[in-house]
């Protein structure tokens, strides 16, 4: 057999020609057909090679290294079980995306502008992935950007796009500045830019924690914590839907690789401290994503909002593991590194699934705005009801899989009082406070999501007149709600599935799940606590069985229609339904005031005056206000003042650079 | 043959709770005619409603779609499977184990998200307005659950029922101040989420008022029955979850015979009667407030888990 690794590299190799076959065709009509089904059928293959790679935890882990990039270290490529953990992530949702481009890239308006980028941007997020050095990490981490940007800019002669592109590379360029530092303050002065020279290398505290908090930045911005968010739900909406899928469900999941790469592979022990950070950075992230989510009323703008929070839920558990391992409880911070794996795999897998949703509504009616849409359970019917199981999922409800992952999040949370460090045990409570009021909140935002543009009577006429989308884009669907389903009745089989990466990443796992009876999940012991998801189905499936037979079969079974009761109060239009922004009034009522300093203005003209009354809200996004508003007028600021250097003469621009090079090298004599 | 047993007990709770929900309803409503100095409905009369509305068509709204006319089944589902894990006169029940106290919080959650969206399946405001609502409350009384819940499953180290509730039984226990809190913090919660007063009225049909009753509106016939029934189990689930966390004798163990378990339906109806009665009383002292109160008061109460937990884990080192 193969190598993995080699095959893996097979696959990208396979993809960035597909890419290059992207540019070559992109104006002939086959070419959205060639193109997404050659990376469908390349997708699904590292998918499998990833999964055998897991699956065999004896198969070596032998680095590969290619004659490319800087001379005199090359490319190296390793594919560990993390590794191939995230191929697998990324591979899936690669594949479901590209299956589902089979579909929607056919109404695609500019397709030139999007076939060459998504193989390629495909291949840079497993490049990632795959690469084993900073220079090739970094080279495919630009890649990855870069390729999913052009995407952003598909429709670019619309100015929001423009907009949200500008923001984009801005933030990434951030992001990967930050990321350039870490891993040169990793490789140390003698520039050991392999991996296995980083692991292998001591570090001083002091550096560590400048690294931890370089990489809070660097992949914290690409995976979308407050306050780095702000490009996130301009630009993920902005993409093709299958291509937000893929920024929203995979590129935050690459985002949170390489955190776990550096930070609890590379970096060694991490100091207490660091998991009260990322706890808290989470804590935040969580709420806050979820809160703005609420307040949206385009669609794919919501749901770009809802990834932020997921990443938040990641992240709190990722900062749980953190404190757990720093305290060398080994066993409790493989729960929580499991729980925050598979709310990666969960969200992976339920938010491909929504923006594929998302993208359906938006073929079908061509409207993002909640406002315009309604009623489309009746002219969608495989849609509606493959987002609505999107929607159960990502709400954390029982016996999805996104309530598997939250639950492990709880249990690593309830054994939080054994940590010795006393900020850390007033913290995890709260971050639990917090994770369960995202998860509340979470359920109240896809209510509104489901209900606002699935629910109700069509708000437009183009809502009216929707029609069921391909069979591309609903096999799609239909495979990653299949897969939701099965993860969530299933938790166990993950949690084995992940138990070589927490044992190569902690030293230790959780018990072994799959012998448990009736393969519950039980995460510690069975007296403590255990779910098992299967059995709350079958139990639910029954009962309502027995239920609708029993009624069907001994009490009436007659369904007369009539005009809708309302409390005899007629309702002429369907303005008069709630809306996207109705709906979410209570909660902005007590959580907007404070958060987004929501204000409410009511003008009601005085009796007998015809004019419409007029209710205005309106809101503001603190982080933008705070950080970035300040950051880009100093730079505006500045700008202006430099301004005049550039109509110096060639004199002065020379003494400008002589008087420069001085007191560089004052500066350094000094420094010596 | 052991097993047979087991299930067979297993069945007997399930057929339990769902025989006694009405019952609840009735007694909680005939207790506070009484105490307002009305004579009141048999407290059999929840059964008979339920039979009558069963019995009648259904009329739909034009628009209604399959999902309306599925959620009262699922709803009910859900709740009856939830009302059934909880442990009503014994504990270790031969499934006890296949949801701790979580995922029994997160199912009836899953409840509340498909009532939510049948309210707003056909289109009127009516509908919109109990689910807002509705999402509101639950965001705020969901997490206190959660944190109540936290508060006593690091108390009794674990978070299934019948570990909690044996712990909750024996010596160890003592005089708790955060235990105290999760009481309070569980009882406002449980008002809450049976749209009970203070904080929705299940008798009303005034518009600006309600909550629960906004989202049902549209619903008639066996649909509105099986919601209503669901209702009824809900009341009858939040009772047998503080009967069995706060006042956990009497509760048969899993090995016990057949006259333990006699005995302990004997005091688990008892403790019903006792739960009935102190709902009405508190309804009837007690006068509604208005929405935008609401957050206030669950935040009371999310406050109250969050104390109750963060003393825990404080004083683990003491």
């Amino acid at each position: 057999m193969t190598d993995p690794v080699a095959l893996s590299l097979w696959c990208v190799a396979a993809l960035l020609a597909t890419a290059v076959l992207g540019v070559a065709l992109s104006r002939s009509g086959a070419a959205t057909r060639l193109v997404y089904g050659v990376a469908t059928a390349i997708s699904v293959a590292a998918l499998l090679s990833a999964a055998v790679r897991l699956l065999n935890p004896l198969s070596d882990t032998a680095t590969l290294i290619l004659p490319l990039g800087l001379p005199w270290i090359g490319a190296h490529f390793r594919l560990d079980v993390l590794s191939a953990f995230f191929l697998i992530v990324v591979n899936l949702g690669g594949a479901a995306a590209s299956l589902y481009g089979l579909g929607y890239g056919r109404h695609e308006s500019a397709p030139h502008r999007v076939l060459p980028f998504f193989p390629a941007f495909l291949a840079g997020m497993n490049l990632v992935v795959l690469s084993s050095d900073a220079f090739s990490f970094l080279l495919s981490w630009e890649f990855m950007s870069l390729t999913s940007w052009a995407m952003v800019l598909a429709h670019h002669r619309d100015a929001q796009n423009t907009r949200a592109g500008y923001v984009y590379l801005v933030m990434a360029t951030f992001g990967t500045f930050a990321l350039l530092l870490a891993f040169g303050l990793l490789a140390g002065p003698n520039g050991g830019y392999a991996f296995d020279a980083i692991r292998s290398s001591a570090r001083t505290p002091m550096v560590s924690a400048l690294v931890l908090i370089l990489m809070l930045l660097g992949a914290g911005s690409k995976a979308g914590l407050v306050p780095l968010h702000v490009w996130l739900p301009l630009a993920h909406p902005a993409a093709p839907s299958h291509v937000s899928a893929l920024m929203s469900g995979v590129m935050t999941k690459v985002a949170v690789y390489g955190f776990i790469r550096v930070v609890f592979d590379l970096l060694g022990e991490p100091a207490w401290w660091a998991g009260l950070l990322v706890l808290a950075i989470g804590s935040i992230t969580a709420v806050l994503g979820i809160l703005s989510a609420l307040m949206e009323k385009d669609i794919k703008r919501l749901l770009a909002y809802s990834t932020i929070e997921n990443i938040g839920i990641v992240f709190i558990s990722l900062g749980l593991s953190l404190a757990f391992k720093a305290n060398g409880m080994a066993a409790a911070a493989a729960l929580a590194l499991v729980a925050a794996l598979f709310h990666v795999l969960n969200h992976s897998m339920f938010k491909s699934l929504l923006f594929f949703g998302a993208g359906a509504v938006l073929t079908a009616t061509g409207e993002r705005d909640m406002d315009k849409l309604g009623g489309l359970i009746h002219r969608m019917p495989a849609t509606s009801v493959l987002f609505l199981i999107g929607c159960v999922a990502i709400s954390a409800l029982p016996p999805l899989n996104g309530f598997a992952s939250e639950w492990l999040a709880f249990q690593a949370v309830l054994i939080s009082p054994d940590l010795p460090q006393w900020a850390l045990r007033l913290a995890v409570p709260a971050a639990g406070g917090m994770l369960a009021l995202s998860a509340a909140l979470a359920a109240a935002c896809f209510v509104k999501a489901y209900g606002i543009s699935f629910l109700g009577r069509p708000r437009s006429s183009a809502a009216e007149t929707a029609v069921e989308v391909d069979r591309y884009s609903v096999a799609a669907m239909a495979i990653l709600a299949a897969l939701c389903l099965l993860a969530g009745i299933l938790p166990g089989g993950v949690v084995d599935t992940l138990a070589p990466v927490t044992q190569a990443l902690m030293g230790s796992s959780m018990p072994v799940q799959l012998h448990t009876p009736w393969l519950s999940l039980v995460p510690i012991a069975q007296s403590r606590s255990s779910y098992n998801g299967l059995l709350v189905l079958v139990f639910i499936a029954a009962s309502s069985g027995f239920a609708v037979y029993f009624i069907h079969r001994f009490a009436s079974r007659i369904i007369r229609r009539a005009a809708a009761w309302a409390c005899a109060f007629p309702e002429f239009t369907p303005a008069m339904q709630y809306s996207a922004g109705s709906f979410s009034q209570p909660i902005r009522r007590v959580f907007g005031t404070l958060v987004f300093r929501a204000k409410e203005k009511v003008d009601m003209p005085a009796p007998g005056d015809v004019r419409p009354a007029r209710l205005t809200v309106s809101m503001s996004d603190l982080s933008w206000e705070a950080i970035y508003a300040p950051i880009g007028g100093a730079v505006m600021l500045v700008a202006d003042r430099l301004n005049f250097l550039q109509f110096l003469t060639i004199r002065r621009y020379l003494s400008v650079v002589f008087v420069l090079l001085v007191t560089l090298l004052l500066v350094v004599a000094v420094w010596r | 043959m052991e097993m047979i047993a087991d299930l067979a007990v297993q069945g007997l709770q399930m057929a339990l709770v769902l025989l006694l929900a009405p019952l609840l309803t009735g007694l909680v409503r005939k207790i506070k005619s009484r105490l307002m100095r009305r004579r009141g409905a048999s407290v059999f009369q929840p059964y008979r409603d339920l039979l009558r509305l069963m019995r009648k068509d259904v009329v739909l709204a034009d628009n209604a779609s399959w999902l309306f006319r599925a959620a009262p089944y699922l709803i009910f589902a859900t709740t009856w499977v939830a009302a059934s894990l909880i442990p009503t006169f014994a504990t270790g029940l031969l499934f006890a184990w296949s949801a701790d106290l979580i995922a029994i919080i997160a199912l009836v959650g899953s409840a509340r998200f498909f009532l939510a969206l049948a309210g707003m399946d056909v289109g009127t405001s009516f509908g919109g307005i109990g689910s807002s609502r509705e999402v509101m409350i639950a965001s705020l009384a969901e997490p206190a659950m959660l944190l109540i819940v936290f508060t006593l499953a690091l108390t009794a180290g674990s978070t299934q029922l019948s570990t909690v509730s044996a712990f909750m039984a024996s010596d160890h226990i003592g005089l708790r101040v955060s235990v105290g809190m999760a009481l309070v913090g569980l009882i406002m919660v449980a008002l809450a989420e049976n749209s009970r007063i203070p904080v929705d009225n299940p008798a009303t049909h005034l518009e600006l008022t309600m909550v629960h009753e906004a989202m049902v509106l549209e619903y008639s016939g066996r649909h509105l029955a099986m919601l209503e029934f669901a209702a009824s189990l809900k009341l009858l689930l939040y009772i047998s979850l503080i009967a069995c966390l706060f006042v956990p004798w009497g509760l048969a163990a899993a090995e016990d015979g057949p006259t333990t378990y006699a005995v302990g339906i004997a005091v688990y109806l008892l403790k019903l009667l006792v739960g009935a009665a102190l709902l009405a009383l508190f309804e009837t002292a007690i006068a509604k407030m208005r929405v935008f109160r609401v957050p206030q008061f669950m935040g009371a109460a999310l406050m109250l888990g969050l104390l109750g937990t963060l003393l825990l884990f404080v004083s683990r080192s003491i």
